[in-house]
């Protein structure tokens, strides 16, 4: 079973509800899809760490044989390439791997050659397995780095695996929750906040994946999220109060489930209420 | 010689626009001749890399120099690349541009902007 978490933006608790929902199960897989800024692994501090690096091809021209036709700068939607001075000008960064321009060029100037984006690690803590993609800063794209995640997972998968995604709903949020059987989208309960919800439960939706919200840092006074949820027939799957001692727990890089019974208890039961979602 | 400069108008009065990049058009005007033309920038609209396609348009115009409120550091790679020289126009109508330049009252663009990385499909 793959559980995606997702929220509209950073800081909303989505790290903290994934890594809580690996650590109370008997076994799991922990994905860390925020690759931009994955930090699960400060949590789960895992051990017998194996780290890959994850290349991409991207275009490379041999000078000699390109006659300047610009077929491959008027293909290039991307705006990867540009002509000048009798010289074809590649943008490595911007190069998304298409391989189109490869297709186009007569002369076959162009050819690939592989770039690392980034690394994904792999370790252990405790019962969980931690994957974490990490994308080199100034990189177009995360996404094969999520790409080798799930892929890398659908070989060793444990029952149950907890996809943090990356904040927002770009293409890399789809990218993360496409092979996920229930997603949890996770909110604050500030209108900013309800906001952001929106965000990825309009992208939910349009994928028609199963979900239910983690109403996050809930306190006594009306909350905004909860109140959209209602609207909306959005199930609640568990509240997060707002508790200090959780934040500084946090802070610390401790695992609240592992520290605290309470907490222990809370993602215990929202676990189990996701698998008979699930299950449903 | 030809000089261009992103423009938001048709026309000699028109204001300078804040983008090079995404400008609607680009005013390139010739020295020799007294004669203005304005392209249409096919980059305005494009979802990634408007700088560098940008950049690529001003190359083949056969400009040498480019007047702009500012400019991304890839496009001033394809531009530096063709020998065209930045200079910071001035918050004022295409013409005063030019005419602040022919009479050596621009200063040369020496900031270049870090592109930004809104990646991914946002
Ligand atoms: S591989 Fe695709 S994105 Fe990269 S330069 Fe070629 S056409 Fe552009
Ligand atoms: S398509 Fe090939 S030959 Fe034409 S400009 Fe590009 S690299 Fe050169």
């Amino acid at each position: 079973m793959k559980i995606a978490v997702l929220s509209g933006k950073g800081g909303t608790g989505k790290t903290l509800v994934s890594v809580n929902l690996a650590a109370v199960a008997k076994a799991a897989s922990y994905l860390d899809c925020d690759v931009e800024e994955p930090n699960g692994h400060l949590f789960f501090k895992p051990t017998d760490v194996e780290e890959t690096e994850v290349n991409v091809k991207i275009a490379l021209v041999d000078q000699e044989l390109c006659n300047g036709c610009r077929k491959c700068v008027e293909f290039c939607k991307f705006n990867a390439l540009a002509y000048v001075k009798d010289r074809l000008i590649i943008f490595e960064d911007v190069c998304h791997s298409c391989g189109g321009c490869m297709l186009v060029c007569p002369q076959q100037a162009l050819t690939e050659k592989n770039k690392p984006i980034g690394k994904i690690q792999s370790g252990r803590s405790d019962r969980v397995q931690v994957n974490s993609g990490i994308l080199n800063t100034g990189e177009a794209t995360g996404i094969p780095l999520i790409n080798k995640l799930l892929e890398d997972n659908k070989e060793n998968a444990a029952d149950l695996t907890l996809i943090d995604c990356p904040p927002g709903s770009a293409c890399i949020v789809m990218e993360s929750i496409k092979d996920a059987d229930y997603c949890i989208l996770v909110a604050e309960p500030t209108l900013f906040g309800v906001h952001n919800f929106n965000m990825v439960y309009e992208l939910v939706n349009l994928f028609d994946k199963p979900f239910g919200a983690v109403l996050n840092k809930c306190q006594a006074d009306d909350n905004p999220a909860e109140a959209f949820c209602k609207k909306n027939n959005i199930k609640i799957l568990a509240r997060i109060p707002f508790d200090r001692e959780l934040g500084t727990l946090n802070s610390n890089g401790k695992i609240a489930s592992r520290e605290w019974e309470k907490y222990r208890a809370l993602f215990t039961d929202l676990l189990e209420t996701v698998v008979e979602e699930v299950k449903a | 010689m030809k000089i261009a400069i992103p423009v938001n108008e048709k026309n000699m009065q028109t204001d300078i626009c804040e983008s090079f990049g995404r400008a609607p058009y680009y005013l390139i005007y010739d020295t020799e001749k007294d004669e203005a033309t304005f392209i249409d920038n096919s980059a305005a609209t494009s979802t990634g890399g408007a700088g560098i396609k940008a950049a690529q348009v001003i190359v083949d115009s056969g400009a040498k120099i480019l007047l702009t409120p500012r400019c991304g550091e890839k496009a001033a790679n394809v531009l530096m690349a063709a020998d065209i020289k930045l200079f910071k126009s001035i918050p004022a109508t295409a013409q005063a541009n030019i005419d602040a330049y022919l009479t050596n009252k621009l200063d040369p663009l020496d900031e270049i902007h870090a592109g930004f990385h809104g990646h991914g499909g946002n």
